[in-house]
């Protein structure tokens, strides 16, 4: 049942604010020290495998751990380790970064050469070795995603170009720079973990990296484009599975679970890529915007380069920033200082002014049930902000609060700007330390 | 330690942007919406149909910025609703009501019905018609004489007279006015009833710039005009008759007083719909928007209950 009788996703339609699009990737002249936090990655953190003093060269590991919830961290520069220390991460914890000042001859590690694949296995042992994440946003190991308990039931890919997030033309620019390494990693992808489908789920804003695949697919069955309308947040997982394959993703289950694989069409192209050439996850494509940034542009920049370095190589700060974003205007993180280093799983740097960054205070919540009408999960934001101030975690929990997928609509159209993802995230994981203690 | 250009930025949970509507620009569209109404009545009522309107505006105002600065809880008046609530109980009183008794109606709808229970988003009950439900049951006589309607701003002659509702439920059917005179508002009734065309007007501007959802004021007219056929009786004339349009446009679609989701909406709306027409055709009074609204906020609680969302893939 498509077609016009299609019911479209809820979401908020958004102002794109895609001011870099046409702007070609260009290389960051490299930043003279780079920090390598030890945990970029959804799982457990990395031990630092070298010690001050040494020397490294590019795609060396610098951080690893035998356990597999993880990606090993590579140096993105040669260079000297000058420096092992604690730094506080961007979500409050201290972590150790490896510092390595760089020699600028950025001689390659000898160990890089393109990885031999004979089965499963050898795969799976390849992407791990390449650092990669889910390049999306969500940094979930790609090898830990790619060998669920039941290989055996998942039959599709989905691919998210969807890109929903404003300011944010990473991932267009790798669809159209990157495309014929995002079509190679589609099909290693799906030669090794034997699947039979691919969806590429791009949006309808998108249409010149609609037409470079489209033509690039010509013949290749069993990878189709799916052109999504383009609204917020059409590139969630659960909203792209549900718009690219029909399925429904269950809250607290993987999509693994109901047959189905997701990576950013960033995350295949570097898996690509590194088929071909072996070198593992130093770099990032990101796009550097906001009012407060003098000449908004696309950058590939090594992992571990402080923020201001990349500010300064886009002209430097126009006017004083108040807010600097990793990550698009709708789920992305504020910082608090610009000398954070780069992490694998930015795909923006947002430096906003005052004006765009000041929200309203909270008032009293009207009950218009605007959220109500936005939360594309079906939630009842209203009633959750509820039970969150009247401290009723059992209701929340009633009310589903863990499906939400904190993508922020509800948020966004309040009219009382009632702080009501906040709320959600607070729920989330007041639950989950209350299950925990059980 | 790292170096850095910019520290002390701001940090807050996401999203980071917002859509621009705030509870000021809901109310500010409400009041717009609600002065071809007014101007109408005006013209329909005299200045005294105005000037009974500014003395509810201001009275509620400063009933809400009374209650407020003495319970000490935030400001809140910038938020508008109380100039709407002051313009909503005026639009359901008759003209000619003195300002006194006006005054105690400010009073029940801002301190009793909205801040007493919390002020705006706790009240349960739309201030609004519980204001005027109260002067209707302490001053039956004043609540109930009907200026008749002759045309100009300056007149000030007071004659009174039935409203078409009153004429219908005494059976004086050839006391009845013609349907251009009812759309256009040229008969007995509250000051900011009469006018549908207007109401129409200001309704559509609210469903056009997305304030209020179609599904109230459609399903309640609808239910109505329903409800009035099965009992044999002319439809377009109970919608247009009374304060069915602005009920319906207005006051039911409240937001604080009516359901969350668009099905809880609707059951709201039926439930409106056949109160009204069930107190028109049978009970004392000759109209029942005001108790019909009233009933259904009470038990808006349990439509909410009633009509929660399911989560997809939530067994």
């Amino acid at each position: 049942m498509k077609g016009i009788f299609a019911k479209r996703i809820k979401g908020v339609e958004l102002l794109d604010h895609k001011n870099t699009k046409n702007m070609k990737t260009e290389p960051i002249s490299l930043p003279d020290k780079v920090y390598l936090s030890m945990v970029q990655h959804i799982g457990l953190r990395c031990n630092p495998v070298v010690s001050e003093g040494d020397h490294v060269d590019v795609g060396q590991p610098v951080g690893d751990t035998d356990v597999v919830f993880s990606a090993p961290i590579h140096a993105s520069v040669s260079g000297t380790v000058v420096k092992i220390e604690k730094i506080m991460s961007i979500m409050g914890s201290m972590d150790r970064h490896v510092v390595i000042e760089a020699d600028g001859k950025q001689t390659m590690w000898e160990g890089v050469k393109p990885p031999v694949v004979t089965d499963t296995d050898s795969f799976i042992k390849a992407i791990r070795a390449s650092g990669i994440v889910g390049l999306g946003g969500a940094a979930f190991p790609v090898s830990v995603k790619y060998s669920p308990k039941n290989l055996e039931l998942v039959d599709s890919l989905v691919v998210n170009g969807a890109e929903c997030e404003p300011y944010i033309t990473s991932d267009y620019r790798a669809m159209l720079e990157d495309t014929e390494y995002i079509i190679e990693g589609i099909e290693s992808v799906m030669k090794w973990l034997n699947l039979r489908r691919c969806y590429i789920g791009i949006e309808d804003n998108k249409p010149e990296a609609l037409a470079k695949f489209f033509k690039a697919l010509e013949g290749k069955y069993h990878i189709k484009v799916v052109i999504l309308k383009s609204r917020y947040p059409q590139g969630a997982e659960k909203i792209i599975i549900k718009e690219t394959t029909g399925k429904v993703l269950p809250p607290g289950k993987l999509p693994a679970d109901i047959g189905v694989l997701v990576s950013n069409v960033a995350t295949v192209g570097f898996i690509g890529k590194y088929m071909q050439t072996g070198i593992p996850l130093i770099e990032k494509r990101i796009t550097v915007d906001g009012g407060a940034v003098t000449t908004p542009r696309n950058l590939l920049v090594p992992l571990g380069t402080p923020i201001y370095k990349i500010i300064e190589a886009c002209g430097g700060y126009k006017e004083k920033p108040s807010k600097i974003l990793m990550g698009g205007p709708m789920m992305g993180r504020a910082i608090y200082h610009d000398g954070k280093p780069l992490i694998k799983n930015n795909n923006a740097i947002l430096a906003l002014t005052e004006k765009e960054a000041f929200i309203e205070w909270e008032s009293p919540c009207i009950n218009c049930g605007r959220c109500i009408r936005a939360c594309p999960t079906n939630l009842m934001p209203v009633l959750l902000n509820r039970a969150y101030y009247n401290n009723d975690f059992m209701e929340m929990k009633r009310l589903n609060v863990q499906a939400c997928i904190g993508c922020g609509c509800c948020s966004y159209v309040c009219p009382s700007k009632r702080m009501l993802n906040m709320v959600h995230s607070l729920g989330k994981s007041k639950l989950k330390e209350m299950e925990k203690k059980q | 330690m790292e170096n850095m250009r910019y520290g002390n930025l701001i940090i807050a949970h996401s999203p980071h942007i917002d859509a621009g509507i705030t509870t000021q620009k809901i109310m500010g569209h409400v009041i717009i919406a609600l002065l071809p109404a007014l101007v109408v009545s005006g013209f329909i009522f005299g200045m005294r149909a105005i000037l009974l309107t500014l003395v509810c505006i201001v009275f509620c105002i400063l009933f809400e910025s009374l209650f407020l600065r003495v319970t000490g809880r935030q400001d809140s008046i910038n938020d508008l609703s109380a100039v709407v609530t002051g313009m909503l109980l005026s639009f359901n009183l008759p003209s000619s009501l003195p300002f006194w008794q006006a005054i105690i109606g400010c009073f029940f709808a801002i301190v009793v019905a909205k801040q007493i229970f919390g002020g705006i988003g706790n009240n349960f009950v739309n201030p609004a018609i519980l204001g005027r439900v109260v002067l209707l049951i302490s001053f039956p006589s004043t609540m109930t004489s009907w200026p008749l309607p002759k045309t100009g701003f300056l007149h000030s002659d007071m004659a009174t007279g039935a409203t078409p509702l009153y004429e219908l439920s005494k059976g004086n059917l050839e006391n009845l006015p013609n349907f251009s005179e009812m759309f256009i508002g040229l008969h007995g009734g509250s000051l900011g009833e009469t006018g549908a065309l207007a109401i129409l007007l200001g309704g559509g501007f609210l469903l056009f710039t997305r304030i209020i959802t179609p599904q109230i004021p459609l399903v309640f007219l609808g239910t109505m005009g329903l409800v009035a056929i099965v009992f044999g009786q002319n439809p377009l004339f109970h919608i247009l008759a009374g304060g069915a349009m602005l009920g319906a446009f207005f006051m039911a679609t409240d937001y604080t007083t009516a359901p969350l989701t668009s099905k809880g909406k609707i059951i709201f709306a039926i439930g409106c719909g056949f109160l009204t027409m069930m107190i028109r055709l049978f009970g004392a009074y000759p109209e029942g928007v005001s108790f019909a609204i009233l009933f259904m906020n009470i038990l808006t609680p349990h439509i909410n209950r009633l009509t929660e969302h399911k989560v997809e893939g939530v067994a």
